[in-house]
């Protein structure tokens, strides 16, 4: 408005100065021109200023419809349910069909562990996996896994709290969780590429080992992928036990080291060391001829693992084909006391001094041909090493029998949330056993979003 | 012993400056690399997580990025999940405080752009659903402009020292872009109302920019693969509504493309989608260059 109003008063002027000039000589004349000739410069420095203003304008009104700010987010619904953690879902089912029974599962050589063998015949529901994630406050997060076992259970896998501002880059994490050890064990059972675990792990850590306690975890501020871990717990997992006393019953160390080679290629490699304590860890030895014996052992239990997985995408896209190779190497030493007690035969107990130094490994390929399809093998060993057991050698048959299993497996994954998977496999976990197994498998996620680990 | 304990704190001292003699810049996608060096020169080091070929829905937690964001400065991120399934491993694994979300550190591209294809409905029934809208907004590259003033402040904020450098580089940027962005809308004139068909639902932006039309996915649902079932479906509806070319992004796979484009007689194309994705997206000018001529060359 102002604007026009200046212009129009611009123009008026420009036509009072153009008029023809009648008496040039007049002084006054002169003095009245010199006053319109100060003026006209005036306006024009002030019509200037306000055309700069106008253009001014319209730049950023156009800048402005160039960039609409983004609407202002809506605000948070005011319900205490927007503070709900993050849940998530994973249901398991499985068929199995066994050629043995697995009942009388062994391994030969080797004391027995928490969970081994192929599970149970027939149809059965997995461990469905109830999980929780929330950040805490602005210093700690908390992170719930229940598992609801198919026989009506409900047990804690993992509950741990994390301090996420703790200094110099470290993580500490406290509560139940599964150990940093080996490449296997810290993943979840429904994140692995088989059915069941490897049979190293079923002898040496009763399948997965757990601990309640701390871990402190350090990734080294480098270009190099170089991660360090300890921690300290109580030792109640197989292969410890409660040992009653204030002190933490087993400590873990663990280093991880990893890196790109090219745009297809990456790569993770690790050592790892759990030392623990078991006091009348029992286990029960099916008799293959004979009664079943009932076990405890006391003493002391090394673990060391080496682990190294290899994976392959071309050009670093695993979307259409990817491969991926890992394997693990696991040691343990024992060296304590074993009760041999063979219940229904009377008067056979016998407790002498027990020490063993075994290893066990395995080796997997997992190759997907095309979007949404895998095809998998692995092997299996176990290497029962040398076994001291004292005055209860007469119990034991010989120990230069190597278990071993070979395993394939395909598996369709429609989405990142649901998987099916055939798997096969022949064992020999024992002199005189052999198990021909097929697995039929499904694992369904629902809920939040869960990044997988390398 | 003190002796020693000098050697130390001048080796200390020579080496914190030179670690932060530049701002270490972790970007998850090329294109954001791409911006960043523009906007930060030699001021910034920039470390790019994934490659055009790769698919930045899916891309692994390694290790090698676990360890690039240990020590990063800033994370340049898409946002609005498209990353969800790798980034929250990656930084929380590097345990880095300074880039985690809400950090200053933390910086997501689709917070400076209105996002468009909100889900109505939010279920996994309707595919890989993006809650936030469609994160793809680097194909727009309106999108780009938009971003630039945002995170050039985050740089400035960061590292406040060299904010007239940064200053100076945006308003070269800026000027360069809208130049450029002339020059593509008038180029592409032609593309207008061009009916197109995408593999996946990646290019939103691209087409609502140079008023193309999206007349069919090949993928069933976001995310999910192209099954005969669906592809049989889109060629029903081209016989009724031809389209001009099907386009996909370079880091996706060929074989749905080339089905429809044989049967339905259309071009298909091949579109950089980011930075690096062809030969001739070598930047961000390079990408938006290629793509029109791409385009360009298809509704021929």
């Amino acid at each position: 408005m102002e604007t026009s109003i200046a212009v129009r008063r611009a123009l008026a002027l420009v036509v009072l100065l153009a008029q023809p000039s009648w008496a040039a000589s007049d002084p006054d004349i002169d003095k009245i021109r010199d006053e319109i000739r100060d003026l006209k410069s005036n306006y024009e420095a002030r019509i200037q200023s306000l055309e700069q203003r106008l253009k001014d304008a319209e730049t950023r009104a156009t800048a402005a419809s160039a960039a609409p700010a983004p609407p202002p987010a809506p605000a948070p619904a005011n319900s205490i349910a927007a503070f709900n953690p993050a849940v998530s879902v994973v249901l398991q089912g499985s068929y199995a069909n066994l050629s043995s029974d697995p009942s009388k599962f062994a391994l030969g050589g080797f004391l027995p562990a928490a969970e081994i063998g192929p599970g149970k015949r027939g149809f059965s529901l997995g461990e469905s996996e109830l999980a929780m994630y929330a950040n805490v406050d602005d210093k700690f997060s908390g992170n719930l896994i229940a598992s609801l076992t198919p026989d009506d259970r409900v047990s804690v896998e993992e509950a741990y709290g994390i301090w996420m501002t703790a200094p110099y880059g470290m993580v500490p994490k406290f509560g139940r969780f599964f150990s940093g050890l080996g490449y296997l064990n810290e993943q979840h059972q429904h994140a692995w590429d088989f059915f069941d675990a490897p049979l190293a792990y079923q002898a040496f850590l009763g399948g997965q080992y757990a601990n309640d306690g701390v871990q402190v975890k350090w990734v080294a501020p480098i270009d190099q992928f170089v991660e360090l871990g300890a921690e300290a717990g109580s030792g109640e997992s197989f292969p410890g036990t409660s040992v009653n006393r204030n002190g933490a019953g087993s400590f873990t160390a663990f280093a991880h080291m990893g890196g790109d080679v090219g745009e297809s290629h990456s790569w993770r490699a690790g050592l790892s060391y759990l030392r623990t304590h078991a006091d009348s860890r029992e286990g029960t030895l099916p008799g293959v001829a004979a009664n079943d014996a009932d076990l405890a052992f006391t003493g002391r239990s090394d673990v060391a693992v080496a682990d190294f997985t290899w994976k392959w995408a071309p050009n670093g896209n695993p979307h259409d084909r990817n491969f991926k190779v890992q394997g693990e190497y696991l040691w343990r030493k024992e060296r304590g006391d074993l009760t041999y007690d063979a219940s229904d035969a009377l008067g056979l107990r016998n407790a002498s001094a027990y020490s063993s130094r075994q290893g066990g490994w395995y080796l997997q390929g997992v190759y997907q041909w095309m979007p949404l399809w895998r095809v998998g093998a692995r092997y299996d060993q176990l290497d029962p090493g040398t076994v001291d057991y004292a005055a209860n050698a007469p119990f034991f048959g010989a120990t230069d029998f190597n278990p071993k299993r070979y395993t394939m497996m395909v598996d369709y994954t429609p989405s990142e949330f649901s998987r099916w998977r055939v798997q096969v496999a022949q064992s020999h976990p024992r002199p005189g056993m052999t198990d021909n197994e097929l697995f039929v498998q499904y694992i369904l996620s629902l809920g939040a979003h869960g990044a997988h680990k390398y | 012993m003190r002796k020693i304990l000098s050697t130390l704190a001048v080796c200390l001292a020579a080496w914190v400056p030179a670690a932060h003699a530049a701002l270490s810049v972790f970007a998850t996608v090329p294109e954001w690399g791409a911006l960043v060096t523009e906007l930060g020169g030699d001021k910034v080091k920039v470390y790019v997580a994934t490659n055009a070929l790769q698919d930045p829905h899916h891309v692994e937690a390694r290790p090698s990025l676990i360890a690039r964001a240990r020590s990063a400065d800033l994370v340049v991120a898409t946002g609005a999940e498209l990353e969800v399934g790798w980034l929250p491993l990656v930084t929380q694994q590097a345990a880095n405080a300074r880039i985690q979300p809400g950090k200053p550190g933390y910086f997501e591209a689709t917070s400076a752009v209105s996002l468009v294809g909100r889900p109505v409905r939010l279920d996994r029934a309707e595919g890989d659903v993006h809650p936030q809208g469609d994160p793809h907004i680097q194909t727009d590259a309106r999108n780009i402009g938009r971003v630039a003033g945002p995170l050039s402040a985050k740089l400035v904020e960061l590292d406040p020292a060299n904010a007239p450098y940064y200053q100076a580089r945006l308003k070269s940027f800026n000027d360069r872009w809208s130049a450029a962005i002339a020059r593509w809308e008038q180029k592409a004139a032609p593309l207008k109302g061009v009916p197109v068909v995408v593999q996946h639902k990646a290019f939103t932006y691209l087409i609502d920019w140079l008023g193309m039309k999206e007349i069919a996915a090949l993928e069933p649902k976001p995310g999910i693969e192209p099954t005969t079932t669906h592809l049989a479906e889109v060629l029903e509806i081209l016989q009724k509504t031809p389209a001009k070319m099907v386009l996909r992004a370079a880091y996706q796979g060929d074989r749905p493309s080339q089905w429809i484009a044989e049967r339905a007689h259309l071009n298909a194309v091949v579109l950089p989608f980011t930075v690096g994705g062809t030969d001739g997206a070598k930047d961000l000018f390079g990408l938006f260059d290629d793509t029109i001529d791409r385009l360009l060359k298809g509704a021929s």
